[in-house]
């Protein structure tokens, strides 16, 4: 196991790489869920507000 | 099939098909890249030159490939919409920039940090690594024209034209490696039929190839999504979909 770990004399050079893989992966994808929530919170809240208006007004006076 | 593909470039459709293939993928990635990582880690035996630092690769070499698969995709989709004038496909090549330009950094982070044992430099003006550079800059070049622009019209045409016109670097990072003399090692695997590694050290790498493919289509179907709400704010099966939800919450 410290065998492994030790990868040869290059564990910071590999364990780094797969750190900040990790670390690109996981941001990558916290990214792009953050904006789609972001985005779906919005469009509920720009349903909300045209259902509670009233589809026939059409003037923006929505937030 | 051309019905369907019809229906997929359909906003409604495409938002829901894009949700429902999301999880799959994802979990396919995940399963995958342990597997993959297993293989590479653990299985394969060390380079004979490289010794253990040669693991890299494992995540150097699919990061590299997506960076220049996903501008593919971004390219290509940015012509579709150019093309037919698919606003979806505009919203594919949006979506398609900020995974790419991860993608990028992360070849190029990886590489410096392989570069260091192996070359004895974080970095060198080296054909290969200077174009690869030149490949983030053309997604933050595209992201930053997208933002440019207040008009979602006018920000797809311009800055798809620039995402076709970037596509010539691609084949210039390809064969860099080929073309001029590189302090970069040649490919190890495109050479189909005799790849020039072990079956043992390939089908980790491969596998990881491909996970790295379905973790990229699992981004890219919430930055798809996210897209299409952006674009369709005034649509009606939107507000239609979204105060079901609210009613639902």
């Amino acid at each position: 196991m410290t065998e492994f770990l030790h990868m040869g004399g290059y564990a910071g050079y590999v364990w780094s790489c797969y750190g900040l893989t990790l670390v690109v992966l996981l941001g990558n994808l916290w990214f792009a869920r953050r904006e789609l929530d972001n985005q779906v919170l919005r469009a509920t809240r720009r349903a909300q507000v045209s259902t509670a208006s009233g589809s026939e007004t059409t003037s923006g006076k929505a937030s | 099939m051309w019905l369907w593909f019809y229906k997929l470039a359909s906003p409604p459709y495409a938002y829901t098909v894009a949700g429902k293939l999301r999880p799959w993928l994802l979990w396919s990635a995940i399963v995958l890249m342990i597997v993959a990582a297993y293989g590479g880690l653990v299985i394969a035996p060390p380079d004979y030159q490289q010794k253990d630092a040669f693991r890299i690769i494992y995540v150097h070499v699919p990061a590299a490939t997506m960076s220049l698969s996903v501008y593919v995709v971004l390219a290509v989709a940015a012509g579709i919409g150019v093309i037919w004038r698919i606003k979806l496909a505009h919203a594919v090549a949006a979506a398609c920039a900020p995974i790419g330009a991860w993608f990028t950094v992360l070849a190029l982070a990886t590489g410096s940090i392989w570069g260091k044992p192996m070359w004895g430099t974080w970095w060198e003006w080296d054909p290969r690594l200077t174009s690869e550079l030149i490949q983030l800059f053309l997604y933050l070049g595209y992201m930053a024209l997208r933002s440019s622009f207040d008009d979602t019209q006018r920000a797809d045409r311009a800055s798809a034209i620039l995402a076709i016109v970037g596509v010539v670097n691609v084949p210039v990072v390809k064969y860099s490696v080929i073309w001029w003399n590189s302090l970069h090692q040649g490919p190890s695997i495109s050479k189909l039929g005799a790849p020039s590694i072990t079956s043992d050290m390939l089908w980790p790498l491969l596998t990881m190839m491909l996970a790295f493919m379905l973790y990229f289509a699992a981004v890219l179907c919430d930055r798809i999504r996210s897209e299409i709400l952006k674009r369709e704010r005034n649509a009606s099966w939107l507000s239609g979909v979204m105060s079901t939800r609210a009613a639902e919450a």
